[in-house]
């Protein structure tokens, strides 16, 4: 085997061009067909739970208007700033793309940073996610989707330090399109969230 | 951590001290003969780093067959324990622990890697193409349900099995009710599996979509590769809510959380609702790709096109469809109420309607073809009639009022063993012996395999259908010993004969394989049974590149017609060679594996340190992978013609 293995000096791989990253696509639509029923999964806990308060705080009590206001509001300013950057790799501008993904990447910290804020505040007013099911619940599925978005943070960044080295090439732009649509996927579920958790908890 | 295992060794019965010692020594046996043979460096290049289909297909097989051995072990000591009313052998923690994990591992050990084993060797020959989608992300699959299973196997050893059943039904598996590791194993376990197996469903699906050869329309396609379309699908989104109520559950015993508790406002109902939201399409999962052996096995062996291939395909995926509206006939006494437990009792007959088109298709395709009565058609043609009863049992079990009285008893012990071995085994095992000379490029020996299929059959009637009696009889699941009053003990003890039957005839599949290694009939055309789809086109086994020549497709079972266009003197000639790209072998897959194996085990002990760090090797890993840059290797056409030289002239 060994003799046989040569490296592949050009940059386009004969068989397969942008076909080849096709799959890759693909396979990570299928991935968010999957993740999302892992989410549907969540909220149909939260929503069998959300009552469940034990006598503890309630979604009313905690839920504070301008604190997820500001979280929505950075998470879809990052999805336009990800729009964005799909725009630049469109018009091939690799500079523009990396700016772009910079910009998206710190209102994803920002979110990031003002939810872990928001945790150690409630969990600070004894609401941890011992007290009760209803909180074990929200921080399931919010944590989760904060997992999610710090995961795509990092995953943001490796593709921008290749298009750094490697600039775009059908290899890189797979990867920012497989990323941006993992980013774009995580605002969908969070207006999700947004809906469910927050708005429908502070109605009461 | 290490204190609490040595206690546990120290206190545990002698079965288990025994058993750790056998490990011990077993480990130590092959670590000499690796050394012995210098086979380390071969074990490491060839397979432990290899993203060769074909080989992780050989992986999965081995696996399967050895857990099928210490699942059917489980099975031979609860049998031994029921033989006779008061018995001894087994205490009721024991035996609490020994069904479990007999469940656990004839489901996600046994099952699920021996479907994995024949999706990964033949989807891509049938499909005529080089190798899957994502051969990398097929690796870490396989990697992962390793390791998966290990750690699962390591629990009776280190700790305490799980002893919950193998649903972990809360609050019995909460920590309040169960507080060793034992649970955890499970959880953690099955966690790290079925993310190999959410990427193998969709691997599959983007292999099947995207590389089949030219001219193989979706309506071209053999009937296997749909079957494994259809499971895949039904992987991708049955296996999410497994995770969630695996990870919760998780939380619940490591993080104190509520979900599932009695206490702070949990509901265990909730888990039972996600557990089985995953475990009824789970076994869909399990029987589609059967149903596609079975379609192949048939018309291979009837010398004759499938009847019916456009209703196959649409009751495949009506079927997977199905199986998403079923869940709640497993716990019909939750008390949902007559309309819910109306709207899933109908769903669930209704799956009956195009398993019932399948069975009369094969029945059809047999009629007036020539048949030949080989080990795969043989067991095909046990698959028929045991899985028809297994399904009339089943539409009695669906049927909401009946379940009622059969909930929780032997009749349904009968039904899913009925379902699972005289479908799923049978079939799997018919897949078994077709491809076996593809695999090893060796038939397996005929007459062991006839002693080893009537032992398994006559055994396995005589071991399941006393359990139909008992479970009228009012014997339930799960019970570990029993009065003599009650009258089972006659049937339990023929059950327990047919048990050993089963036995004997897996003993003679593990001699068959023994002697057919030396003395099996070479396969030397590539073409042993006449076969009728692509994967026959090549030498058995095949070269690691597959196809010299991606083929052009022109019709349904392409191999067929190409022999007889070759017959007629009309095949086209040869194109020329071109090189073909290969992926480099890896040891990330193996690596990222190991390090989740860590992380769980470390969960498994609330060891937060060991956790921690198997999980930032898991993102050490993915970013490697990231930022690697792997692209492959030629293959040059005078290598293609060298090997493809010496295994079509050997």
């Amino acid at each position: 085997m060994e003799a046989t293995e040569k490296t592949i000096s050009d940059q386009k791989p004969q068989e397969h061009g942008m076909e080849e990253e096709e799959k890759y696509v693909l396979g990570f639509w299928l991935f968010l067909a999957s993740d999302l029923v892992l989410f549907a999964s969540l909220f149909a806990t939260y929503l069998v739970l959300r009552t469940h308060t034990d006598g503890g705080p309630t979604e009313a009590q905690l839920f504070e208007i301008p604190v997820f206001m500001l979280e929505t509001f950075l998470l879809l300013t990052s999805s336009y700033t990800c729009g964005l950057a799909m725009h630049a790799l469109k018009n091939g501008h690799a500079r523009r793309l990396i700016g772009w993904i910079a910009v998206t990447v710190l209102l994803g910290l920002a979110f990031v940073g003002i939810e872990i804020n928001e945790f150690i505040t409630y969990s600070s007013e004894g609401a941890t996610m011992q007290r009760s099911a209803f909180l074990s619940a929200f921080y399931a599925l919010v944590g989760t989707h904060g997992l999610h978005v710090s995961l795509g943070i990092v995953w943001l960044i490796s593709v921008a330090i290749q298009l750094m080295r490697k600039s775009i090439q059908p290899t890189t732009a797979r990867k920012f399109i497989n990323a941006g649509l993992y980013w774009h996927f995580l605002d969908v579920v969070w207006v999700m969230i947004f809906t469910v958790v927050y708005l429908m908890g502070v109605m009461g | 951590m290490v204190h609490q295992i040595v206690e546990y060794l120290r206190n545990a019965d002698p079965l288990i001290q025994m058993s750790a010692a056998a490990i011990v020594l077993t480990l130590l046996g092959i670590i000499f003969a690796l050394t012995y043979y210098k086979k380390w460096r071969w074990l490491w290049r060839e397979w432990i780093t290899t993203v060769d289909h074909k080989k992780i297909g050989i992986m999965y097989l081995i696996c399967a067959l050895l857990m099928l051995f210490r699942g059917g072990v489980d099975a031979l000591l609860m049998r031994t324990q029921l033989a006779f009313p008061n018995m001894n052998f087994l205490d009721s923690q024991h035996y609490n622990e020994i069904f479990s994990t007999h469940g656990t591992i004839m489901i996600l050990f046994v099952a699920m890697p021996l479907i994995f084993a024949m999706m990964n060797i033949v989807v891509p020959l049938q499909i005529g193409a080089r190798d899957v989608a994502f051969p990398f992300l097929n690796a870490v699959s396989f990697w992962l349900f390793f390791f998966g299973a290990l750690l699962f196997n390591l629990s009776f050893v280190l700790g305490g099995s799980p002893d919950a059943g193998w649903v972990s039904y809360p609050p019995l598996a909460e920590l309040s009710h169960s507080p060793g590791p034992g649970i955890n194993y499970y959880v953690l376990s099955l966690q790290i599996s079925g993310i190999g197996s959410i990427a193998t469903g969709i691997n599959f699906i983007v292999t099947i979509l995207k590389m089949r050869a030219p001219g193989m329309t979706l309506m071209k396609m053999p009937l296997f590769a749909w079957s494994v379309l259809a499971s895949c699908i039904v992987i991708i989104f049955a296996f999410p809510p497994l995770t969630v109520a695996l990870a919760l559950l998780g939380l619940d015993r490591i993080f104190g959380t509520h979900f599932f508790t009695m206490l702070h406002g949990g509901n265990p109902m909730m888990y039972v609702n996600l557990f089985w939201i995953w475990g009824h399409p789970e076994v869909y999962i399990a029987i589609l790709p059967v149903y596609g052996i079975l379609s192949e096995i048939v018309s291979t062996f009837s010398k004759k096109y499938i009847f019916g291939y456009k209703s196959m395909v649409a009751s495949l995926m009506l079927i997977s469809v199905i199986s998403y509206f079923v869940w709640v006939h497993h716990f019909f006494t939750m008390g949902a109420g007559p309309g819910v437990n109306s709207f899933f009792a109908v769903a669930s007959m209704a799956v009956g309607i195009p398993t019932g088109v399948k069975v009369f298709n094969w029945l059809f395709t047999m009629f007036r073809g020539r048949i030949r009565v080989t080990l795969p058609m043989l067991w095909a043609l046990a698959f028929i009639p045991c899985f028809v009863i297994g399904g009339a049992t089943g539409i009695t079990l669906a049927s909401a009022p009946s379940d009622y009285q059969l909930h929780n008893s032997y009749f349904v012990i009968a039904h899913f063993h009925q379902t699972l071995i005289g479908g799923a085994v049978f079939g799997l095992l018919a897949g078994m012996y077709y491809w076996w000379p593809k695999m090893f490029g060796f038939k397996l020996n005929e007459t062991l395999g006839k002693w080893a299929f009537w032992f398994f059959n006559i055994g396995f009637y005589v071991c399941f259908m006393p359990q139909y009696a008992l479970g009228f009889m009012g014997m339930t699941r799960r019970v570990y010993t029993y009065p003599a009053e009650t009258g089972w003990g006659s049937l339990n003890f023929i059950s327990t004969v047919g048990a050993y039957l089963m036995g004997i005839g897996f003993l003679f599949i593990v001699v068959q394989v023994l002697y057919s290694i030396r003395y099996g009939e070479r396969d030397t055309t590539g073409d042993p049974w006449d076969g009728r789809t692509l994967e026959w086109s090549l030498p058995s086994p095949a070269p690691h590149y597959n196809f010299a020549q991606i083929p052009t497709i022109n019709g349904r079972d392409a191999w067929w017609e190409m022999k007889q266009q070759r017959k007629a003197g009309s095949l086209v000639s040869e194109n020329e060679l071109k090189p073909i790209h290969m992926p480099n072998r890896t040891p990330l897959p193996f690596l990222m594996s190991l390090a989740f194996f860590v992380s769980g085990f470390g969960l498994v002990f609330n060891q937060f340190t060991i956790a921690t760090v198997g999980l930032i090797g898991v993102i050490v890993c993915m970013l490697w992978r990231s930022l690697e840059d792997d692209r492959g290797y030629y293959l040059s056409v005078d290598e293609i013609k060298q090997t493809e030289a010496s295994v079509r002239g050997a």
